[in-house]
């Protein structure tokens, strides 16, 4: 390992994170509104809505994200009428294949860790809300979704922490992200492992920084479990200076 | 659409049979890569509940980096570095000065079996953790040795336990035999690649690539399901 390459081209891999995080930020924004919106049609129970959104989600995580970009990014450029339309000047750029594709990828895989958060919400609560006079979209955003949100938060730290690690696969159609500028510095300096540990150092630090930040959203978001355990740790000290 | 089907056509004119040539490596090598990462996480899960702190931090340290880091990067890493490596062992070890080249399969199976390895420590880890400390007690008093109580009481039910877990992982892999494409190893995505640069068709290609890891996957998926219920035979359910 050579070490003095460090200082020189660390700089330079670091100026590929706000590329990684906007892929990342962005994919996930625009995937949130569709995972809900396909959660929501899940779980209404209109067949060929249901239906729909099961295959969706089934070729979405039955097929690679790699297969995913490149059909976005290449494949689109195969028909004339597409070329000719005015999706072409987006389909025509890399980074917003990557987003189309990343977004299209992560709403599946969302839209089944919200349906559990849906799922999970007792529906003694719901006949509760429907008692209290609430109309369904009322419900939804009151009782329903809140819950269902906080039922989730764990499944969809992983589902970031996948996203940013994802994030590197748009390297593979010339964006350059993180991954993308080490590949490039390689082929200049025949260095391929002292870069691609430097990325992997950079990836590691974003990756421990999401999962420390959304596990604090998780302990704000549930105060309950915290009092319930502030209140258990008093009653073992009380306990214990009993003894 | 009729350009389509003669695209995918059977033999020389078509691409028909260079694409399920691919599959059939994919499946290859998924196969081998999961099976090496089952081996891994095996130790894995060992060092991580071991008693010694050293091997704990070693199996921590494992799994972290490799669940943080791109799976992409792993495999860059270990398809450049890889052969720098071997070179050295051998040299060091055996004394050979010569060039070792691994090819990309090995490569691949190597890097993948890394890759699912980290995942697998976890769900074996799980797994272990789940079977009752009073049967490996009972086990004891019953007076049997480390590797008949090994071998009788914790494999069978880790197997049970961690088979819908390592049915996760193995999705993961095969999806993940994708990246391997890009150093070379010619499975489905490779071949989807050069037939739609000779052919000016990736749409038909790729989506051809598409259709292929949805009927693995979906096999797959169906045999790993089979594979639970056998599993859980002798479990009575409510």
């Amino acid at each position: 390992m050579r070490f003095e390459l460090f200082p020189e081209y660390f700089p330079q891999l670091l100026a590929g994170v706000p590329m990684t995080l906007q892929l990342a930020a962005l994919s996930l924004f625009l995937g949130f509104f569709l995972a809900v919106l396909l959660a929501v049609l899940r779980t209404s129970g209109i067949a060929p809505l249901v239906g729909f959104v099961k295959v969706y989600v089934y070729v979405f995580r039955g097929t690679p994200l790699l297969v995913q970009i490149f059909l976005i990014y290449y494949g689109t450029g195969q028909f004339d009428l597409i070329k000719q339309s005015f999706l072409w000047p987006v389909l025509r750029e890399a980074y917003w294949c990557a987003i189309i594709a990343m977004t299209l990828n992560t709403g599946a895989y969302t839209s089944e860790i919200i349906r559990g958060g849906i799922e999970s919400v007792a529906w003694g609560q719901v006949e509760a809300a429907k008692a209290c006079g609430m109309n369904a979209w009322l419900r939804f955003r009151r009782v329903v979704f809140p819950q269902a949100i906080r039922q989730a938060l764990p499944g969809y730290g992983n589902e970031i922490i996948l996203m940013v690690k994802a994030t590197s696969l748009a390297s593979t159609i010339t964006l350059l992200e993180v991954t993308g500028i080490a590949r490039k510095i390689i082929s200049q300096t025949y260095a391929p492992v002292e870069l691609f540990v430097m990325a992997g150092a950079i990836y590691l630090t974003i990756v421990f920084t999401i999962t420390r930040i959304v596990d604090l959203i998780e302990k704000r978001l549930s105060p309950e479990r915290a009092a319930a355990r502030g209140a258990k740790a008093t009653a073992e000290r009380d306990l214990a200076s009993v003894h | 659409m009729g350009d389509w089907v003669s695209l995918l056509a059977w033999g020389d004119a078509g691409w028909g049979d260079e694409m399920v040539r691919g599959a059939l490596w994919t499946l290859a090598l998924s196969v081998v890569a999961f099976a090496l990462g089952v081996l891994i996480g095996s130790f894995g899960a060992a060092a991580k509940l071991s008693h010694l702190p050293p091997l704990r931090w070693l199996g921590q340290g494992y799994t972290t980096v490799i669940r943080g880091v791109p799976d992409l990067l792993v495999i860059y890493l270990l398809f450049f570095g890889g052969n720098q490596a071997v070179m050295s062992i051998a040299r060091g070890l055996f004394g050979y000065d010569g060039y070792i080249e691994l090819n990309a399969f090995t490569i691949g199976a190597i890097a993948l079996g890394t890759v699912s390895g980290a995942y697998s420590t976890e769900v074996i880890r799980g797994a272990v953790l789940a079977v009752p400390r009073g049967q490996l007690e009972a086990a004891r008093a019953c007076g049997m040795s480390g590797w008949l109580l090994f071998r009788r009481v914790l494999v069978p039910q880790v197997a049970r336990y961690a088979l819908p877990g390592l049915g996760n992982v193995w999705q993961l892999t095969l999806k993940d035999t994708s990246l391997i494409s890009i150093v070379g190893l010619v499975e489905i995505m490779r071949s989807a690649s050069i037939a739609s640069g000779s052919t000016q068709k990736p749409f038909v290609f790729y989506l051809s690539a598409a259709v292929l890891y949805l009927v693995l996957t979906a096999g797959s998926n169906r045999a790993f399901g089979l594979a639970e219920l056998w599993a859980n035979r002798g479990v009575r359910r409510a």
